[in-house]
């Protein structure tokens, strides 16, 4: 019945609900005091390995440490 | 007409009370009888396996007249601030605005925007600032409210906050692609928020 005629200018840029939400979260925490930030900051540091697949089997795989897109 | 329109309107109301909100849930979890009978055929002697339904609570029902106290679920990503607490009011900044929460409000659900959520309790408040999340109030005045990242407003560094500010603002005049200006908008609006936050 309502139209979406009054869509977030986040959504209208092609952003995701999410992706909005992790950007505003991440300024928050790049604005806090300092051993609130650092705690923060590596709380949500995201570690990966990828291993890359050929023939069924894995190679080596590579760790990565990301930090979180902004 | 207007005999008509009279005689229309108890209907729609007493249709409304029939259906029930998409907020309630159902009283209490009952097991699937189906499950526990197939289960007990194949293993009599040991215990069904529980599920996660049957580690949660049921919700309270809705009470006939309004309680006391609202009680308040705060969670986060990493945390769980408040759990089951008893307030007076709730003070969020939803994007339609600020809204105030007191026991026996309608069950609702409302997008928050960043912004400073304030718990009553008393003549206490506490304050934190929400990057951004929800709130679901329920009939039974029971709020839950979710945000991604919420800290105590002692915990901002005001300096960051008006150079963050700064920055932001040069980029949008620099921004040329819609996501760019949309990024460096969102950056305004997060701290001209935290900065009316510290200083309000």
């Amino acid at each position: 019945m309502t139209s979406n005629a009054a869509v977030p200018f986040w959504r209208a840029a092609g952003m995701t609900y999410i992706t909005y939400s992790n950007i505003c979260a991440n300024l928050v925490r790049n604005c806090l005091k300092e051993p609130y930030k650092t705690e923060a900051l590596s709380r949500e540091k995201v570690h990966f390995s990828i291993s890359k697949w050929t023939d069924g089997k894995p190679e080596k795989p590579t760790i990565r440490s990301d930090s979180p897109e902004e | 007409m207007l005999r008509r329109a009279l005689g229309l309107l108890p209907r729609p109301i007493a249709a409304a009370r029939a259906r029930s909100f998409s907020t309630d849930l159902p009283a209490a979890h009952t097991a699937d009888a189906t499950f526990m009978e197939a289960w007990n055929k194949v293993m009599p002697n040991m215990d069904p396996p529980k599920t996660p339904l049957s580690f949660m609570h049921p919700r309270p029902p809705t009470p006939s007249s309004i309680p006391p106290k609202l009680t308040v679920n705060f969670v986060l990503p990493y945390a769980s601030e408040l759990s089951t607490k008893e307030v007076d009011m709730v003070i969020v900044t939803a994007t339609t605005g600020q809204m105030g929460f007191l026991p026996g409000h309608v069950a609702t659900i409302a997008e928050l925007k960043p912004g400073v959520l304030s718990v009553h309790e008393g003549s206490e408040t506490t304050k934190y600032f929400v990057s951004s999340g929800f709130v679901f109030i329920h009939a039974n005045s029971f709020a839950d409210i979710i945000a991604v990242e919420a800290v105590p407003l002692d915990r901002i560094d005001a300096n960051l906050v008006q150079k963050g500010l700064a920055d932001f603002t040069q980029k949008l005049s620099s921004a040329t692609t819609e996501l760019e200006k949309a990024e460096a908008q969102i950056g305004i609006d997060v701290h001209s928020a935290l900065n009316s936050a510290l200083t309000g």
